[in-house]
């Protein structure tokens, strides 16, 4: 397995460590566990390493034509020190990944991918690259990522950066910046739902990084944040999972991220065709937000059943959730869907157990602009 | 290293019964509720069921995923803890002190056939050498 920068930090932590895609990483630690660890993300702070995720960087003057082509949403709309939520589909409207743009110029952008598809995305995007014009380049084994995220996110950074953190608004980056000294590229995002920040720096400041960040959080009762609650936190926040909320087959309109889609933007994308036909003849599958009434928690890859207990779709992610205290389910299902109001019965161990549709996010933000 | 208590006999699933007056009080160790993580809720078996020994009939169910538990020596379901109904994360606090089911044991001398304290700590020392 691979090791991110912080490992030891993580076995000294009493990190449950665990082989995710291949990084051997904590999926909780042993002090704290999944419950508390999100629920801290939610009233104090928490620190997530997320090296394993990909950087690749596209410069040129063809740059951002090219990279327009790639993906959904429209990054010529971007300011410069922007960041911008995109998704990259194949031609028939599926998603290869989903990604964070982030905007220097026009002719140079560095894109922050999922870690099971660096890959993948690489691949993807060296079969399509321009005869000249485009250079790109995968920064990922160079790069360590950390997540600072909470409502103490900002007075933690504060201590520690060399600017002054309120300053930098959500989904904008600040390049250069220093933590504790070391240079880093900041952006205002994060995977959780809550205030916070993503601080990338040199692979090999990466545990010094870590450290001072968690000296720094002290005072504010920051915690070490394994994976497991990095999915329960991005999962009530109502973000997508790449795997499951998108698929080969379930695009992002379906998934109900149409927003991050530009169907008439000017120079086309690949699967824009599909999708903006899928958007004029109208879904035939809708993601759903389901809160279980019944006792019971739904899993992913369970069957969805409608009231006549007819199997209408599957779970693509459920499962129990600390801050509301409930059991919850994104159901990806044939429409017409219920609406809000209206239930779906999630099929565990082959007994129905009602659910009530509710609106996404489970879990409001809390963000700052 | 996790607890054992020296009056319970345990199987190698980690379930441990304990037999009070010719009824079994059956639940999870320690080592079990550790694996698991946060327990959040308990799916519990009908009263008056009828199991066999090693038949999966409790499901755990924690952040990170179910868990079946299995039936330690055959009889039938008398009794369900309705305290983890409102309240799964007694099992994480003490799963000794909180049992899952009390069962009409079959025949008593069944869990003679099971781990005594002394051979499932010998186990749990090789599970836990293994994971560090």
């Amino acid at each position: 397995m691979k090791r991110t920068p912080m490992y030891e930090k993580h076995v000294a932590a009493d990190g449950r460590m665990v082989d995710f895609g291949g990084w051997e990483l904590p999926v909780q630690y042993e002090a704290t566990g999944i419950k508390t660890e999100h629920l801290t993300v939610r009233s104090k702070a928490g620190l997530f390493d997320v090296s394993h995720m990909g950087e690749i960087t596209v410069e040129g003057r063809g740059a951002q034509a090219w990279l327009s082509s790639l993906i959904t949403n429209d990054i010529t709309a971007m300011r410069d020190f922007q960041v911008q939520y995109n998704i990259m589909c194949t031609e028939t409207g599926g998603v290869v990944d989903d990604l964070l743009v982030y905007r220097y110029s026009p002719e140079k952008f560095l894109l922050v991918v999922n870690a099971a598809n660096v890959e993948k995305d690489w691949e993807w995007f060296t079969a399509h690259l321009p005869a000249e014009g485009v250079a790109i380049e995968n920064l990922s084994s160079k790069t360590a990522e950390v997540a600072l995220q909470g409502p103490n996110a900002e007075a933690i950074l504060a201590k520690v950066a060399d600017f002054d953190p309120s300053a930098l608004k959500f989904f904008h980056f600040r390049d250069p910046a220093t933590v504790g000294g070391i240079p880093a590229i900041i952006s205002r995002t994060g995977y959780t739902g809550e205030d916070g920040f993503e601080i990338y720096v040199d692979w090999e400041r990466g545990g010094e990084l870590w450290d001072l960040l968690m000296e720094a959080g002290k005072e504010f009762g920051l915690l070490p944040i394994g994976l497991g609650a990095r999915d329960s936190l991005r999962f009530e926040a109502g973000l997508p999972l790449c795997g499951h909320e998108y698929t080969e087959s379930i695009g992002p309109l379906e998934a109900g991220y149409g927003f991050f889609v530009k169907v008439d933007k000017a120079g086309g994308f690949i699967g824009q065709p599909v999708l903006k036909r899928q958007k004029e003849e109208g879904l035939k599958h809708r993601i759903v937000a389901l809160r279980l009434e019944d006792k019971g928690v739904p899993r992913h890859g369970m069957d969805v059943a409608n009231t006549e207990g007819r199997v209408v779709g599957h779970v693509t992610t459920g499962g129990y959730s600390p801050s509301l205290d409930a059991n919850i389910a994104s159901c990806y299902v044939q429409t017409p869907a219920p609406a809000e109001g209206e239930h779906l019965w999630i099929v565990i161990r082959d007994k129905p157990k009602r659910g009530v549709v509710v609106k996404r996010p489970f879990y409001a933000k809390n963000y700052k602009s | 290293m996790a607890k054992i208590p020296q009056d319970l006999h345990y199987t190698k699933d980690h379930e441990w019964i304990k037999i009070v007056d010719g009824m079994g009080f059956m639940g999870i160790s320690d080592y079990a509720q550790h694996a698991m993580g946060d327990v959040v809720y308990v799916e519990l078996p009908d009263v008056g069921r009828k199991v066999k020994a090693g038949e999966d009939f409790i499901v755990v169910e924690s952040v990170k995923g179910a868990n079946d538990v299995f039936c330690p020596v055959s009889g039938t379901v008398a009794e369900v803890n309705e305290d983890l109904d409102g309240a799964p994360e007694l099992l994480n606090q003490d799963p000794y002190a909180n049992w899952l089911v009390k069962m009409e044991v079959d025949d008593p001398s069944d869990v003679d056939a099971l781990l005594d304290a002394a051979a499932y700590a010998k186990l749990v020392e090789q599970l836990e050498a293994e994971e560090s």
